[in-house]
């Protein structure tokens, strides 16, 4: 992407500010600090799915040199309250309670059971092999069908049921009508696998106390320090104002630090029953045990339509695998996607229901694009399959259902309010990148030749809600917090600037696009701004980072902010310059007055007239700095097509991704090189859910993807070249006219590569390939298809 | 990722390291590049009560020529083997399919010797020397013994080397005139082999007069296909080819994990035998 010539900085490809320390480790990683007398937690795990834990000793870990303390769950349970779950979707919703660690029984392969606090990481983890405790069997819960039959053993015996919650949401025409009058229904079944986040820094906590005062800080490797920071006050009793909470640089979270997570209260709780500083880091394969997974889904979708492709109506009927505990937004997760399957389509009636299931499995939660994906997933491959049931070339049947660009605003189905987009125009730039009808007469002769290898094409055409979110929908909604987010900017007295953002930044590039926004608005150089982020002492509201929300509303706040510093300057200048304010001009920093362009007064220097106070209007508190806290009206709605050629090796079930064409639409663009960054992985993240990556339980409950070399994370040499482009449809919620690009990647290009393998195969009988598409289950399906 | 406690010796000679493993007994692993081992050890599979790390011994690196053999040392790297002029013109086989193994960073730590003494049936390298016809040579106690790769590999994870032996070199036969192919299957780069086989065929007069073919990953040892080499004699053409390959399976005992079953690596098994013979004959 090259840096066109560009007014300003937004919109300009800048190198990120913050890559130089990320990559050369110079920074704080939770794991690197250290601090006087620091202790390390280990945490002993069930390896069993479902049992009762009929005896717990830890004593014997006591006796081992440098072992300090040794904790079960009873010993933790009277200072430590349920972990907290953020979004109850249902009033009658089955909230189990949920301790840091277990105390007379484990939910899953990992669930912790006790900590043993010494004075090195090895010690500790050593010392685990001591601790003595007895299980008792139960059965696990793996089948989300059979969890929900009567005669199904239970994840939470005194719940009395694995159903944790039934959420429908029905808007339109009745689906039953729809179908009645459909000259076509298809029904499908797809199922969407776990996945294991996979953030290069696994987590780490850091907990110094501060006996004298009470005072506590937790350094977490999380994506959202505010929220933590009030879930711990209410889980440890800890009261708010003596708990400061720091996500110092934090390596990737994808979601997965998007958490509440028990580790944290433990170290707090362990600090302050010993005093001592603790640091607890997972190692990568405890992380795939305890680090929440994403997606867990099994779909029944049917879809209604008439014989021209003209879709009438959805239904949806989602099982949506909760794993054994609720976690902060658990149940959501599914919610989040429930608005998106109608998708870019206009349609009659759409009826949805999601049926939560607790199963003995790591707890699932957010997973980038959250809800999304699965949605996009199901409506772009059952689109794909009607219009291979009708005959029809798949981008038609979206093109004879698409909401055209005159139509925006539309109300979609399922009752948001779409506000921009281009649909046609995304999707033609893609297919002349693509070369679509060259690709498709290709695969037509290597039909007729009876090619071993297929060529297939998979078409992706997209949309997300991003930028979460506004808070009364968050409220009906019946999630426990706002979507607000919040900003300030201090103008320091040398001119140089402070960005303070609530956002919480672990990959995303805010400080050079934050840098860019504000130094547009106060006009000044992009290198003369900090940003500050991630410590509730030094940021003191913020909602924090997930669902590509963090420019859409972060972004937009520092724009309102920095916009507020100009008004404030406005008025000292006026008063130095001794003209009205109504006669100033503001250009690139410049305070001037009309037809007297010698008349001028930099921002720097109102900064540091500011500072001196020496002269400033009558009245005036003496700050040009401000703040400003950002409740979005509307979500965004980023757009786009992608599109992907496989050849599909029918001998071994072999795939490989020749092209992929992916046009975006993320409304305007501040940093070109950042948008192309989150697309690239954005995309090979989806890529991996169609072809790699699964967690794999056997029928006891265990995990056996449980290393990198059995959960297979594709790395530069397994994908593709990405032909990225955009077009721009700017949002009209927000003056920035953005919608966020974190999840678009990830959302699109799942069904895309799917629908290309299915797509290779049709013409053999092949229906649809389960993921992550592996060359084994291609090459059955190809030899079921035959036989 | 934390492993168990252990102690370390870094002999300076092989003899010192011979000794310190025959004083240590059952309870040494040797260190060679570390690309098996110390992933065992940070997943608590090995519980070693000494790692003999053997990377600072002189000798041990590098490749020379004995007459019609070709001498590895046991510590050369993978990348040394791939980029070595001797291997390339005398066992292309070794080079090809040691370029395929892992990754750059995994290349570089990673010794021939280290990934034949771990002998893991998935790994690439055990069946491109058991297809090559090579040999192992131990020093022990008892001093210096020579064992043809078929006796070398016993068992899954398993080798004929003795608790106090150290493998110190490989010798393969110069395979001039042989053409060659490796053919590995996996889901990403980074993956071990879900099969592979190897191949080299030497031809006369439009025939294959004689083949051998490696398995890797069929098995609890790294296998030859000797139905198929026995078949390939003769074949002259495509279609003799896929019949001989049809044979590749036979005998082996593929395991079932969650890359794939037993059923379907005994059709890759066939399907690459087919292809590897077919590109090292030069038919494809």
């Amino acid at each position: 992407m090259t840096d066109q010539a560009v007014e300003g900085e937004v919109g300009r490809a800048r190198p990120r500010k913050e890559d130089a320390r990320l990559i050369t480790g110079q920074t704080n990683w939770t794991d690197n600090i250290s601090v006087n007398g620091l202790l390390h937690l280990a945490i002993l795990r069930s390896p069993m799915a479902h049992a009762r834990i009929e005896r717990i000793d830890v004593s014997p870990a006591l006796e081992r040199p440098g072992v300090i303390a040794a904790f079960s769950g009873g010993d933790l349970a009277d200072g430590l309250g349920s972990l907290p779950c953020a979004w109850p979707v249902t009033e009658d919703i089955v909230l189990p309670d949920h301790p840091a660690v277990a105390v007379d029984e484990v939910r899953y392969a990992g669930d912790p059971v006790a900590v043993v606090v010494a004075r090195d990481r090895y010690t500790a983890a050593d010392a685990l092999e001591a601790i003595e405790v007895d299980y008792e069997p139960l059965p696990p819960v793996l089948d989300l069908e059979a969890a929900l039959t009567e005669d199904s053993p239970l994840v939470h015996s005194d719940k009395g049921t694995n159903r944790c919650y039934v959420w429908p949401l029905k808007t339109g025409e009745d689906f039953d009508s729809v179908r009645q009058r459909a000259e076509i229904t298809l029904k499908r079944r797809y199922h969407q696998q776990r996945l294991i986040p996979n953030a290069m820094e696994p987590r780490a906590v850091v907990v110094t106390p501060l006996a004298a005062s009470g005072e506590y800080t937790l350094y977490s490797a999380t994506q959202i320090p505010h929220i933590v920071r009030v879930m711990m006050a209410l889980v440890t009793g800890i009261p708010e104002h003596k708990l400061r909470v720091v996500a110092p640089d934090v390596g990737g979270g994808f979601g997965s630090k998007l958490q509440v997570y028990g580790e944290e209260a433990v170290a707090l709780a362990v600090a302050r029953k010993t005093g001592r500083p603790m640091k607890w880091t997972e190692s990568r394969s405890e992380g795939y045990l305890a680090t929440h997974h994403g997606r867990g889904m099994i779909q029944d979708v049917e879809i209604a339509a008439n014989r021209d492709g003209k879709l009438l109506g959805l239904k949806v009927d989602l099982l949506a695998d909760m794993g054994a505990y609720l976690m902060l937004v658990t149940p959501g997760i599914p919610i989040l996607g429930a608005f998106m399957y109608p998708a870019i389509y206009k349609m009659d009636s759409y009826d949805f229901t999601c049926t939560g299931v607790f199963t003995t499995r790591t707890p699932t939660d957010a997973y980038r694009g959250a809800g999304r994906p699965e949605a996009t997933f199901a409506i772009e491959r059952i689109v794909d399959d009607l219009a291979a049931e009708l005959g029809l070339d798949p981008m038609e049947v979206r093109r004879r259902n698409w909401i055209r660009h005159e139509e925006f605003p539309y109300t979609s189905v399922a009752g948001l309010t779409y506000d921009s987009g281009n649909y046609e125009a995304a999707t033609e730039k893609a297919l002349a990148l693509f070369d679509y009808d060259k690709l498709r007469a290709e695969q037509a002769d290597r039909n007729h030749r009876g090619d071993t290898v297929r060529l297939g094409i998979g078409v992706s055409t997209y949309t997300e809600m991003c930028g979460l979110a506004p808070s009364r929908v968050l409220r009906d909604l019946r999630y426990a917090a706002g979507g607000w987010e919040a900003a300030s900017i201090r103008m320091l007295p040398t001119g140089k600037v402070e960005v303070v953002t609530g956002t919480s930044p672990h990959g995303q590039g805010h400080v050079t696009s934050w840098s860019q926004i504000a130094a547009d608005v106060l006009g000044v150089p992009f290198e003369d701004v900090e940003v500050v982020h991630g410590d509730t002492r030094l940021v003191p509201q913020g909602m924090d980072t997930y669902g590509s929300r963090s420019l859409v509303v972060g972004g937009t706040a520092v724009h309102h902010a920095a916009q507020k510093v100009v008004d404030k300057a406005r008025k000292v200048a006026a008063h130095l310059l001794e003209a009205s304010e109504n006669d100033l001009e503001f250009t690139n920093g410049v305070f001037s007055v009309k037809g007297s362009p010698d008349a001028r007064k930099t921002i720097q220097e109102i900064a540091f007239e500011t500072f001196s106070s020496h002269n400033l209007p009558d009245g005036m508190e003496p700050s040009i700095n401000a703040e400003h806290l950002l409740d979005p009206d509307n979500f965004s709605y980023p757009h786009g097509t992608h599109l992907c050629a496989v050849e599909v090796d029918t001998e071994t079930g072999q795939t490989h991704i020749r092209s992929y064409v992916c046009v975006d639409d993320v409304g305007k663009v501040v940093n070109p090189m950042i948008v192309e960054g989150q697309v690239h992985g954005g995309i090979a993240q989806g890529i991996a859910q169609a072809l790699y990556e699964e967690a794999v339980y056997d029928d006891e409950g265990n995990l056996v993807s449980g290393t990198m070399a059995d959960y297979l994370v594709p790395s530069a040499p397994d994908l593709p070249d990405f032909v990225t482009e955009r077009t721009e449809t700017p949002a009209t919620s927000n003056p920035l006219g953005v919608k966020g690009v974190g999840e678009a990647g990830t959302i699109a290009s799942t069904p895309a590569v799917v629908n290309a393998i299915v797509d290779a195969l049709r013409p053999l009988g092949v229906q649809d390939v389960r993921m992550p598409c592996t060359p084994e289950r291609v090459w059955r399906a190809v030899k079921e298809a035959r036989s | 990722m934390i492993p168990p406690a252990f102690d370390y010796a870094r002999p300076a000679s092989v003899d010192e390291a011979v000794r310190v493993l025959a004083d240590a007994g059952e309870e040494a692993k040797v260190l060679a590049g570390g690309q098996s081992l110390l992933p065992l050890l940070r997943l608590r599979l090995a519980f070693p009560e000494l790692v003999v790390d053997v990377g600072r011994i002189p000798g041990l690196r590098g490749v020379r020529e004995d007459g019609n053999t070709l001498v590895i040392g046991a510590m050369t790297t993978h990348h040394d083997v791939i980029h070595d002029p001797l291997v390339r013109r005398h066992a292309g086989l070794l080079a090809s399919a040691t370029a395929t193994v892992a990754d750059p960073a995994v290349r570089h730590r990673g010794t021939l010797g280290g990934s034949l003494a771990h002998a893991d049936p998935a790994g690439d390298l055990p069946a491109v020397v058991l297809a090559l016809d090579g040999e192992l040579v131990a020093q022990g106690p008892r001093g210096r013994r020579t064992l043809p790769a078929r006796d070398f590999f016993v068992d899954y994870l398993q080798s004929a080397l003795e608790p106090d032996e150290l493998l110190v070199e490989v010798r393969v036969p110069k395979a001039d005139g042989w053409g060659f192919h490796y053919e590995k299957f996996h889901q990403v780069a980074q993956s071990w082999a879900t099969v592979g086989v190897a191949v080299l065929v030497r031809r006369d007069d439009g025939h294959i007069a004689e083949a051998r073919v490696g398995l890797t990953n069929m098995g609890s040892t790294p296998l030859r296909a000797s139905e198929t080499e026995d078949a390939l004699s003769g074949a002259g053409d495509a279609a003799a080819v896929t019949r001989a390959a049809e044979a590749a399976a036979e005998g082996t005992r593929p395991s079932q994990d969650v890359s794939a079953s037993p059923e379907y690596r005994e059709h890759l098994a066939r399907v690459l035998t087919r292809r590897a013979v077919l590109a090292a004959a030069g038919m494809g």
